[in-house]
C-alpha cells in the first residue's frame, strides 16, 4: 500500500448518499420526446448532419464535430426528427440553445455496429473513434475524451471513482455493477496513454463499489486505493494530489506532469464505444431528494428533465431542481431540457434538506474559508475584492485558480454566497478582457484605416509622378525621330504605349511591396519613403522604355542611320541624353516635391507618429531627390558616353 | 429560485458564534464577580446597554437594518470584553463613555462589523487610559469587604455608605504597584512582591481570574472558534521578552509569570488577539501578529509610560496587519514552491 | 563651537550619502511609464465614433491628456469607462451630461441588403474598414468587425442600415452581482 497524500482543507457535509443506492441501476420507458442540445460538451457544439423529417436509426449521428474541442451527437433511439431550433437548456443562465428534438418510434432499432480493434489501432484512430462516438467526461464537466488521451508515455493514469458530492451515486452504482466494463475501459485508456500505473481512487464510505473494483481488477496491475472521505477530493486536481501527491497547478495540464484522470463513467463510455461500437446514447442519472422513487436510473440523453423527474415520483412539480450535487451543481432554471451528458444527478429540493440560506452577514475574517479552502486560497480576500470590483487584485491573488468547489461557502458562519461572487468577478474579468481584445482590433483597424487612407493618397502623388515621365518618355521619343517616317511615328507611339505599360507595372511592383510594409502599420514617414521609391522605379521605368523607344527608332530607321554621320548621331545622342537627363530631374523634383507634400499631410495627421520628425523628413526627401537627379544625371552622361563610344567604333 | 452556486450550508451564523464567545466569558466573570465584587456585574450591564443603545443609533443615522445588526451580538462581545478590562468599581460615566466610543469610534465609523481595522475594545480602552489614567488605575481591591449594595452605590453616585473606608474599595494594581514602587527606587522587584496585594503568585485574586480566561480561551479552541496560532504565539512574545530580563536582573524585572497571570495578558490571549476581524488571517501572519503583541506589551509594560499595556500592544499590530497579510500570504495550491511529490 | 561644526559635518555627510542612495536608486529603479496619452486610449473603448467630438478615440485621448477636454465624454464607454478615466487622472468621477448623448446598450450594424444600392458611403465612412462592398454591388457588415459606432447611419441615402443590440447567449452570458436582500428601515 503506497502512502496517501492529503488536501489542504476540504470539509464533511452530510453525505444523503442512502436515499438513491438501496436499489440497482432503473432502466425507463423511452420518453414521448428526447431534446438532445448540439452542445454537449466543453467547445464548439456539434453540426447537424439531418434534416427535420428524417427518420433515424438507433445511434446514427446526429451532428458531427466542429473542430477538434468537440463531440459527435447521436440519435439515442430510432425514430424522427421533428425539429431542429433553440430549445430551454440544463445551463443557469436559461438561455435556449439549438436542439435536435426526436420522436422515438419505439422500435430502438440499432444501425449496424463497429467495434474498433483497439489494440491494433494506433492513438489516432483511437481518438478519432472516440470523437465519432462522441464520448466526453461523465464526471460533470464534459470534456471530449478524446483529448484526454492524446498524451503519450504517462506515469499515472487516475481512475476517478471518488465521488465526493453529498447525494450523487451515480459512480458508485456503475463500480458496483458494472466493474467489468470500466476495467476494459481502463485497459484501453491505459494502453492509448501507455500508463505505467493506473491508481483507482474511491471514497472509503462506497465500501461495495471498492470491493467490486477490486474483484475486477484481479489479475491486473491496476490497483484500487480507498480514500478517506472528504469533500472534494473527487475533484480531479485533489484525487491526483491525493494519489500521487502530484499538484497540478492552474493553467498547466496534467499530462504535463505525467498523469490523467478520468472518470469511472467515462471509461465506461470508452469501453462502450471500442468494444461495441456503442456511441454514448445513454448515462446513469441519480435522481434523489423529494422524489418518491430516489434512484439511479440508466437515461437516454436527451430525455426531458421534468419527464425523468416524474417517472422518479417527484412530490412537488414546482420545486426547484438540482442538476448536479448540492455544492457546485446548478439550480435548472427549466425542467423542458434535455438531459445533456454532463448530467449526473438531479435533486429535487425540499425545504428539510434544503433549509434556506440565511441572510448574508458581514464578513468577519474568521478565517475558516481559508482552513476549508482546497486550493489554498484565502477566500475573504478573494471575496472583499470581488465585492467591491477591484478584480485586478481579485486576479492577483489568483482567482482563476478557484475551483468553485463551494467548500468556503459552506463553512461560512456570515453565510455569505461566496463562490457566486467569485463567479461573478470571472465573468465581469472575462467580458473585460474580450472587451480589451475588441477594442484592440477596432484601434488596429482604424490605424489601419488611417494608413491606407494616406497609403492611397501618396500612390495618387506617384502616379502623377510617373504620368510626368511617361510624358518625358513620350518626348524623348519624339526627339529620337525628328525626321522620322510615319512607320517610325507609329511605332513611336507603340513605344510610347509600352513605356505606359513598363510605368504601370513598376507601380504595381511598388505597390506589391508596399503591401509587406502596410501590415506592419506603418507610419506617415514610410508612406513618404515609399512613394518616393515607386516614383523613381517608375522614373527608372520610364527611362529604360524612352532608351529603348530612341533605339527602336534608330533601328526604324537603318537608312537614316546608316547614313548619318557619326558627329551627327553623337551629337543628337548627346542632345538626347542631355533632354532626358533634365527630362528625369525635372520629374525626380517633382517627386520628391510630391512626396514632401505627402510627408506634411501626414505629419499633419496627430494620429502619425512623424509629427517630430516633420522637418527631418522633408531634409531627407529634397536630400534623396538631389541624389536621384544626380545618379538620373550620371546615368544620361554614361548612356550618352557609351552612345559615343558606339558611334565611334564603326 | 435560489441564486446561490453552493445550495448547502453549514448551520452556524455570526450570532452563534458570538453567542459562544460570550459563553467562553462566563467563567472569567464568574470569578471575577467572586473576587471583586458584584460591581463587575453592574460594568457588564451597563455596557451591554451602551452598546446596543449606541449600535442602533448608529445604524439608525446610516439607514441600516438595525435588527440583523444587533443579532450578531458583535456589540456585545465588544462591550463585554471592555468591561472586564476596565476596573471592576469605576465610576459608571467611564464604562458608558468607554462602550461610546468603542462601538461609535471604534467600529460603526468604519462600516460597522468586518470593517474596523482597529479592535473596538481595546479602542474603548485606550481612551479611557490616555484620558482618566488616574481613575483607570484605581482598580478594585481583591476579596474586597464591601457589601454589593455599597458597591453598587460607589460606582453609580460615586459615594459610599457611612463608616466605609476608601481603601476596601479601591487600590493600585499589581502592575501598578511593581511600577511606582521600581520607579521610586530603594526596593528590589522580589522585595515589592513580598507585599499582600500581590499574592501568592503575583496578583492576589486576579492570579484566578486570569485561569479563567484561559479556561476560556481553550473551549474556544476546542469549539475551533479560535485559531491556536495567534494565543500561543502572544504568550511566547509575552516569554521572550520577559524571560531573558528577569534572568538577568531578578531584582528589576519581574518574572515571565508575573506578567502571565497580571493585567489583560491571559484574557487578551483568548479573547482580543483572537478578533479575526481586526487580527491577520494568514497562518504566517497570524503568529508574526500575536508574537509581536506579546513582545509590545511586556515591553510597553516594562519600560513604557502606563502599567497595563495590552489595548497599545493590539492597537499598534492591528496597524501592521494590512502590512502582515500582504507579505505572508500562504502559497496557493501547485504553485511555486509547491509540494511536488 | 566643536559640537556645532561636528553637528554641521554630520548633517552634510548624511544628505550626502542620503542623496547618492536617492539619486542611485532613481537610476537604478527606473520606472519607464508609458505616455499618458496610451494609457488613456488605452481604456477608451476604440469605437471610433466621434461622438466625444474628435475624430477617433485617440485624438480624444490627446484632448484628454492635454487638459482641453472633460472625461465624460464618451457614451459607449459607458461610466465604468469614466470612472477609469477618473482613476487613473486622479480626479472625481463625473457623470455624462445631462443633454448630452448617454450610453446605450452595445449593437451592431446590419444593412438591409434588399434596398442597399451600392453606394459606398458607408464603407467610406466606417472607421474601421468593417464594411465589405463595391459600387452598384450590394454591401454587408463585418459584425465581429463593428464597433457600433453608428457613423454609417447617416450617409446612406435609403437609409437601410439598422443597429442592432448585442443578444446574450452562452459565449457572453454572465454570473450577476449576487444580490443582497436589504430590508428598508421604516422611518
Amino acid at each position: 500500500m503506497s502512502r496517501l497524500y492529503d488536501f489542504h482543507g476540504g470539509i464533511h457535509p452530510p453525505q444523503h448518499k442512502d436515499a438513491a443506492t438501496g436499489s440497482p441501476i432503473q432502466a425507463l420507458p423511452l420518453p414521448p420526446l428526447l431534446h438532445i442540445a448540439l452542445a454537449q460538451s466543453v467547445g464548439n457544439a456539434a453540426r447537424p448532419t439531418v434534416a427535420v423529417g428524417q427518420h433515424v436509426r438507433k445511434g446514427e449521428t446526429l451532428a458531427e464535430p466542429d473542430g477538434r474541442l468537440s463531440a459527435a451527437v447521436h440519435a439515442p433511439t430510432s425514430g424522427t426528427i421533428t425539429a431542429i431550433g433553440p430549445h430551454p437548456f440544463a445551463h443557469p443562465s436559461g438561455l435556449p440553445v439549438d436542439t435536435l428534438t426526436l420522436q422515438p418510434d419505439g422500435l430502438d432499432e440499432w444501425q449496424p455496429r463497429q467495434p474498433l480493434d483497439w489494440q491494433q489501432a494506433d492513438g489516432t484512430a483511437l481518438r478519432k473513434h472516440l470523437q465519432a462516438m462522441g464520448v466526453v467526461g461523465l464526471g460533470g464537466a464534459a470534456f471530449p475524451t478524446h483529448l484526454k488521451l492524446a498524451a503519450g508515455q504517462l506515469a499515472t493514469l487516475v481512475v476517478n471513482g471518488a465521488e465526493c458530492e453529498p447525494f450523487i451515486s451515480c459512480d458508485d452504482l456503475l463500480m458496483r455493477e458494472r466493474a467489468t466494463s470500466i476495467v476494459d475501459g481502463i485497459r484501453i485508456a491505459a494502453h492509448a496513454l501507455q500508463a505505467g500505473e493506473v491508481l483507482i481512487g474511491i471514497e472509503d464510505n462506497k465500501p461495495q463499489a471498492i470491493a467490486a473494483m477490486q474483484a475486477a481488477c484481479a489479475g491486473t496491475a491496476y490497483r484500487v486505493v480507498s480514500i478517506p472521505t472528504k469533500y472534494p477530493s473527487g475533484g480531479a486536481k485533489q484525487l491526483i494530489r491525493i494519489l500521487t501527491g502530484i499538484e497540478v497547478p492552474h493553467g498547466t495540464r496534467a499530462t504535463d506532469l505525467g498523469v490523467q484522470c478520468l472518470n469511472v463513467g467515462t471509461l465506461y463510455a470508452i469501453a462502450r464505444a471500442v468494444l461495441h461500437g456503442e456511441p454514448l446514447l445513454s448515462r446513469i442519472v441519480t435522481v434523489t431528494g423529494a422524489v418518491t422513487r430516489a434512484a439511479n436510473y440508466e437515461v437516454a440523453i436527451g430525455t426531458p428533465l421534468a419527464w425523468l423527474l416524474q417517472q422518479a415520483g417527484i412530490s412537488d412539480p414546482g420545486t426547484d431542481v438540482i442538476m448536479g450535487g448540492p455544492m457546485m451543481g446548478i439550480t435548472l432554471p427549466d425542467l423542458a431540457a434535455g438531459l445533456p451528458k454532463a448530467g449526473n444527478c438531479l435533486i429535487a429540493k425540499s425545504a428539510a434538506l434544503f433549509p434556506p440560506r440565511p441572510a448574508e452577514q458581514a464578513c468577519i475574517r474568521c478565517g475558516d474559508c481559508a482552513s476549508a479552502c482546497p486550493a489554498e486560497l484565502q477566500p475573504m480576500d478573494l471575496f472583499w475584492f470581488a465585492k467591491s470590483r477591484q478584480f485586478g487584485k481579485a486576479q492577483e491573488r489568483h482567482l482563476f485558480d478557484c475551483i468553485e468547489c463551494g467548500a468556503c461557502s459552506y463553512v461560512c458562519p456570515s453565510q455569505i454566497p461566496l463562490v457566486d461572487y467569485y463567479r461573478f468577478a470571472k465573468s465581469e474579468i472575462w467580458t473585460a478582457e474580450r472587451d480589451k481584445k475588441n477594442a484592440t482590433l477596432a484601434r488596429q483597424r482604424h490605424e489601419f484605416r488611417q494608413f491606407r487612407i494616406e497609403r492611397d493618397k501618396s500612390e495618387k502623388a506617384a502616379r502623377i509622378a510617373a504620368r510626368a515621365a511617361e510624358q518625358a518618355a513620350k518626348l524623348a521619343t519624339q526627339a529620337a525621330t525628328p525626321v522620322a517616317a510615319s512607320t517610325a511615328a507609329a511605332s513611336g507611339m507603340d513605344d510610347a504605349k509600352k513605356a505606359a505599360i513598363a510605368a504601370a507595372l513598376a507601380r504595381a511592383a511598388a505597390q506589391k511591396e508596399a503591401k509587406p510594409l502596410s501590415e506592419q502599420h506603418t507610419s506617415g514617414l514610410d508612406d513618404a519613403k515609399q512613394a518616393a521609391i515607386q516614383a523613381a522605379m517608375a522614373r527608372a521605368a520610364a527611362r529604360k522604355a524612352a532608351a529603348e523607344a530612341a533605339k527602336a527608332g534608330d533601328a526604324a530607321n537603318p537608312d537614316r542611320a546608316a547614313t548619318a554621320t557619326p558627329a551627327q548621331t553623337g551629337m543628337d545622342d548627346a542632345k538626347r541624353a542631355a533632354i532626358e537627363a533634365a527630362m528625369a530631374r525635372a520629374a525626380a523634383r517633382k517627386a520628391a516635391a510630391q512626396s514632401a507634400q505627402a510627408d506634411n499631410t501626414a505629419a499633419a495627421n496627430p494620429d502619425s507618429a512623424a509629427t517630430a520628425t516633420t522637418s527631418q523628413t522633408g531634409i531627407d526627401d529634397a536630400k534623396r531627390a538631389a541624389i536621384e537627379a544626380a545618379m538620373a544625371r550620371a546615368a544620361a552622361r554614361k548612356a550618352a558616353a557609351a552612345e559615343a563610344k558606339k558611334d565611334a567604333a564603326p | 429560485m435560489s441564486i446561490h452556486a453552493t445550495h448547502i450550508a453549514r448551520p452556524v451564523t455570526v450570532s452563534r458564534v458570538m453567542l459562544k464567545v460570550l459563553a467562553a466569558l462566563l467563567p472569567g466573570i464568574a470569578v471575577s464577580a467572586y473576587c471583586f465584587g458584584p460591581g463587575v456585574l453592574l460594568q457588564l450591564l451597563l455596557a451591554t446597554v451602551t452598546a446596543l443603545g449606541a449600535e442602533a443609533a448608529v445604524l439608525r443615522l446610516r439607514q441600516r437594518p438595525v435588527t440583523p445588526a444587533l443579532a450578531d451580538l458583535s456589540a456585545v462581545v465588544t462591550a463585554w470584553l471592555l468591561a472586564l478590562s476596565m476596573p471592576p468599581l469605576g465610576a459608571w460615566w467611564m464604562i458608558v463613555l468607554a462602550t461610546l466610543f468603542a462601538i461609535v469610534l471604534g467600529k460603526q465609523v468604519y462600516g460597522g462589523l468586518g470593517h474596523n481595522p482597529f479592535n473596538p475594545a481595546m479602542v474603548g480602552f485606550a481612551v479611557m487610559i490616555v484620558s482618566f489614567p488616574a481613575q483607570m488605575a484605581a482598580w478594585g481591591t481583591p476579596l474586597t469587604t464591601l457589601d454589593a449594595a455599597a458597591q453598587l452605590q460607589w460606582i453609580v453616585t460615586h459615594t459610599l455608605p457611612a463608616g466605609s473606608n476608601l481603601d476596601a474599595i479601591s487600590s493600585a494594581t499589581p502592575l501598578d504597584v511593581l511600577k511606582t514602587g521600581l520607579l521610586q527606587g530603594g526596593q528590589t522587584a522580589g522585595q515589592l512582591l513580598q507585599q499582600p496585594r500581590f499574592g501568592h503568585w503575583g496578583n492576589a485574586g486576579g492570579e484566578w481570574v486570569a485561569l479563567a480566561w484561559a479556561l476560556g480561551g481553550l473551549w474556544l479552541w476546542q469549539q475551533k472558534l479560535i485559531p491556536w496560532r495567534t494565543p500561543l504565539a502572544m504568550l511566547a512574545g509575552v516569554l521572550a521578552v520577559s524571560l531573558p530580563l528577569w534572568l538577568w536582573q531578578p531584582a528589576h524585572y519581574a518574572s515571565p509569570l508575573f506578567h502571565l497571570l497580571n493585567g489583560a495578558t491571559l484574557l487578551a490571549a483568548g479573547f482580543i488577539v483572537t478578533d479575526p476581524v481586526s487580527g491577520s488571517t494568514t497562518p504566517l501572519g497570524r503568529l508574526i501578529f500575536g508574537f509581536l503583541v506579546g513582545v509590545l506589551m511586556v515591553v510597553i509594560r516594562v519600560f513604557g509610560g502606563f502599567p497595563d499595556a495590552v489595548a497599545f500592544a493590539v492597537l499598534i499590530m492591528n496597524m501592521a496587519v494590512p502590512f502582515i497579510d500582504q507579505t505572508t500570504q500562504p502559497r496557493v495550491f501547485g504553485r511555486k514552491g509547491g509540494r511536488h511529490a | 563651537m566643536t559640537t556645532l561644526l561636528y553637528a554641521l559635518l554630520v548633517m552634510v555627510a548624511l544628505a550626502l550619502l542620503l542623496g547618492a542612495i536617492l539619486g542611485y536608486a532613481s537610476v537604478r529603479f527606473k520606472v519607464d511609464a508609458d505616455p499618458l496619452v496610451d494609457k488613456i486610449d488605452d481604456i477608451l473603448p476604440q469605437t471610433q465614433c466621434g461622438q466625444c467630438g474628435h475624430p477617433g478615440c485617440r485624438p480624444y485621448a490627446e484632448a484628454i491628456a492635454s487638459g482641453d477636454e472633460d472625461i465624460n465624454k464618451c457614451p459607449p464607454g459607458g461610466e465604468d469607462g469614466i470612472r477609469k478615466l477618473a482613476e487613473l487622472l486622479g480626479v472625481d468621477f463625473k457623470p455624462f451630461d445631462a443633454g448630452a448623448a448617454q450610453p446605450k446598450p452595445k449593437a451592431v450594424a446590419l444593412i438591409d441588403e434588399a434596398t442597399c444600392i451600392g453606394c459606398t458611403l458607408c464603407i467610406q465612412a466606417c472607421p474601421v474598414d468593417a464594411i465589405l462592398g463595391s459600387a452598384k454591388q450590394m454591401h454587408t457588415i463585418i459584425a465581429s468587425e463593428c464597433t457600433g459606432c453608428e457613423l454609417c447611419l447617416p450617409p446612406c441615402p435609403v437609409d437601410c442600415i439598422r443597429m442592432i443590440p448585442h443578444g446574450t447567449d452562452l459565449t457572453n452570458w454572465k454570473w450577476r452581482y449576487p444580490t443582497i436582500p436589504i430590508k428598508a428601515v421604516k422611518p
